[in-house]
């Protein structure tokens, strides 16, 4: 306190170095430096790889058909990875988030094919599938303080076990319902593709300006307005340059079917992307599962009821997991007993981690999900055009998940020898 | 012990005596007191094994005490929850701090009592309002209130954890070991924001092995010893050597236990 060095601890002036461009870049490199690397990895790796197999296979990966299949297949990783966030900001992990979404699958496409239920009644009983599933393990984790590990793994197996009963033993179960076909298979008029765009890029811009007015009321440090129209244009011209590709006509025959416009996926991903991203960043509720992911004997102490933090984010999980399984019946136009088995959850935890969650709890965001399932989407579906073998997809994915989980591994190292 | 406090300075806010507390057949409390007021630092000092740790758990309520009187602004009250002492204004800063690394600065002073406007937030009522705490104990050592906690050093911790012990209007602060782990730099802001906080009105209990710190900061000085209050006395009639003999035998001259009672304690 003697020192006099530091700034003033209320800057009344609000020029700050961060404040301007070069100021903000200067701040983000030593972010960089110290070893919080956040989504950077993911970013990076999407571009190299989509020039990489931009090159190998010109014809059939870079098409704008293939960019649409793309987006819907990555859709329920992306999902399932956004549930496991909320797993994985606790320092937990959900195993069983595959086949929850398998299970949520087979609720829905059980009920509608096989008992002619309503769309909305099979979603509602499909997402309560997932609430009890998610409930039920987190009350393990949190009353009986049994591992995570332990009590999805349990469950990884026994849902295994429910689908193969639900779906029976080589079945599949076809769905032909037009409403949740249309969620994986549909896309938004050109039109509507432009209002969406507008609608995004017209929305950020007007909470970074509302921040910024109710801070300056506030008289608290604000960021400059080249900085927040660095952001604003930057995504502006990543939406703008999204909606024209995908407002190209892309059907092999046009004559017969147009085939134009954004995938339905995207604006569903997008609504999910908001809510969730303001429930974590802007509530009580998500200020407490950081809180608890960093230092869950600090929360305690705060009055933070931990238990049920533990249990509402499980349920959290294994709900959107749920919903994946949807996408993957609207995706498969049905369900099977492998429907969320194999690699979904490994791809789903790569998802999160290559988008920059750690692992170690405390640390993460729900765009890590879409930034790191769209890598992941385009590694499983660039590898086939290139290779047969699954042999060698399988080694390829798995040393793409060993190096985000190294990447993550030694940011925190870092982080922790620079302090940041 | 009572007939050894030497501090007058009027009606104390905290005034503790026969406090009695045993885990099985330990009896880890013998009869203890203790006096704190406001605007004044009061340490509390006693080897290890001493009681120390007991006592601050009784008074903040994670332990109820056996029996004694427990008394705060002069009202004789109950104190068995910390939801309880926290209600009177009690708030400890124990020695481990319980800060998320991860959260900001703001964000771990708020941490279980955010400010909302609605169902969202309200983050520039927090930070405003950390910000006027900061300044109100002249904290100049933080950068941005918006820093993460991970970057900032043992002394910046500490201060945070102090800051946000005083963000509730608390009236009594109880600090254990604030600077044990400190560089003599950050210990000596650290002293100099403990010595603050008794400015500007809080009652302040420091524990403490460091005489010098004690010397340099309390007011008024209470040496447990085997799980007695050997005495309480004002820090400005008092030497290094006496508390150490506090401290180490439980009598220094005629302070202290009686002889009797000395000498059982160790049998």
């Amino acid at each position: 306190m003697t020192t006099g060095t530091a700034a003033p601890s209320r800057p009344s002036a609000p020029r700050r170095p961060e404040d301007s461009i070069g100021g903000t870049v200067q701040a983000y490199v030593d972010k960089l430096r110290g070893g919080d690397v956040g989504s950077l990895p993911a970013i990076l790796g999407f571009i190299a790889l989509v020039i990489f197999f931009s090159a190998m296979r010109p014809d059939s990966f870079a098409s704008t058909r293939n960019a649409a299949n793309l987006l819907n297949q990555a859709a329920p990783v992306i999902f399932i990875a956004m549930g496991l966030i909320f797993v994985l900001l606790l320092g937990e992990i959900d195993l069983a988030a595959g086949f929850t979404s398998g299970v949520g699958a087979a609720v829905l496409v059980v009920l509608m094919t096989n008992h002619g239920v309503a769309w909305p009644v099979a979603v509602i009983a499909c997402v309560a599938t997932g609430l009890v599933i998610g409930s039920v393990m987190g009350a393990l984790v949190a009353q009986l303080n049994i591992p995570s590990f332990v009590v999805t793994l349990a469950f990884f197996l026994a849902l295994q076990g429910v689908l193969l009963l639900v779906v029976g033993e080589g079945g599949t179960i076809s769905l032909t319902n037009e409403t949740i076909l249309a969620i994986m298979n549909k896309n938004l008029s050109p039109a509507l593709g432009w209002v969406l765009t507008v609608l995004v890029v017209g929305g950020y811009a007007a909470i970074a300006v509302l921040g910024s007015i109710s801070r300056r009321k506030a008289d608290l440090p604000v960021t400059s307005t080249s900085v927040t129209a660095a952001k604003v244009g930057a995504l502006a011209v990543i939406m703008v340059a999204v909606t024209i590709l995908f407002n190209q006509e892309r059907a092999v025959n046009p004559a017969i079917k147009s085939l134009k416009g954004l995938p339905l996926i995207v604006p569903v991903t997008l609504v999910f992307l908001l809510v969730l991203t303001f429930l974590l960043g802007r509530t009580a509720f998500g200020r407490h599962v950081y809180a608890v992911g960093g230092n869950a004997e600090a929360a305690r102490r705060a009055g933070i009821n931990v238990p049920m933090i533990k249990i509402v984010c499980f349920a959290i999980g294994s709900v959107l997991a749920a919903f994946g399984g949807v996408l993957f019946a609207s995706y498969n136009n049905g369900v099977s007993p492998t429907t969320g088995g194999s690699s979904t959850l490994l791809y789903a935890v790569g998802a999160a981690v290559i988008g920059g969650t750690s692992l170690f709890g405390g640390k993460g965001r729900i765009i890590d999900a879409i930034l790191g399932g769209l890598v992941v989407a385009v590694i499983q579906n660039g590898l086939p055009l290139i290779t047969q073998k699954s042999g060698i997809q399988f080694i390829v994915t798995g040393a793409v998940l060993l190096l985000a989980a190294s990447v993550d591994a030694l940011s925190r190292r870092r982080s922790a020898a620079t302090g940041r | 012990m009572t007939e050894n406090t030497q501090n007058a300075g009027g009606e104390p806010i905290l005034s503790l005596r026969g406090i009695n507390k045993s885990f099985g057949a330990v009896h880890v409390l013998k009869d203890v007191g203790l006096d704190a007021w406001a605007g004044k630092v009061t340490a509390l000092v006693g080897d290890n094994g001493a009681g120390k740790s007991t006592f601050v758990k009784g008074i903040a309520g994670i332990y109820a005490f056996d029996s004694g009187e427990y008394r705060f602004e002069g009202k004789t009250v109950t104190v068995n929850h910390p939801k309880q002492s926290a209600a009177l204004g009690i708030e400890v800063v124990y020695q481990d701090l319980a800060l998320c690394d991860n959260l900001d600065v703001v964000q771990n002073m708020f941490l279980g009592r955010e400010m909302r406007s609605g169902l969202t937030l309200n983050e520039t009522a927090m930070e405003r309002r950390a910000q006027e705490t900061l300044a109100g104990l002249s904290v100049r050592t933080l950068k941005s209130v918006r820093q993460k906690v991970s970057s900032l050093s043992g002394g910046q911790r500490q201060t945070v954890a102090i800051a946000k012990s005083v963000l509730w209007n608390s009236k009594l602060v109880i600090l254990d070991e604030p600077t044990a782990a400190l560089g003599v730099a950050q210990t000596e802001q650290v002293l100099q924001l403990v010595r603050r906080l008794a400015d500007n009105g809080l009652a302040v209990i420091l524990i403490s092995h460091n005489m010098n710190d004690v010397l340099r900061v309390a007011d008024s000085v209470c040496a447990l010893y085997l799980g007695r209050t050997a005495a309480q006395i004002d820090a400005r009639s008092t030497s290094t050597t006496q508390i150490v003999e506090l401290i180490t035998s439980g009598r220094s001259g005629d302070l202290g236990l009686p002889p009797a009672l000395a000498q059982e304690a160790v049998a």
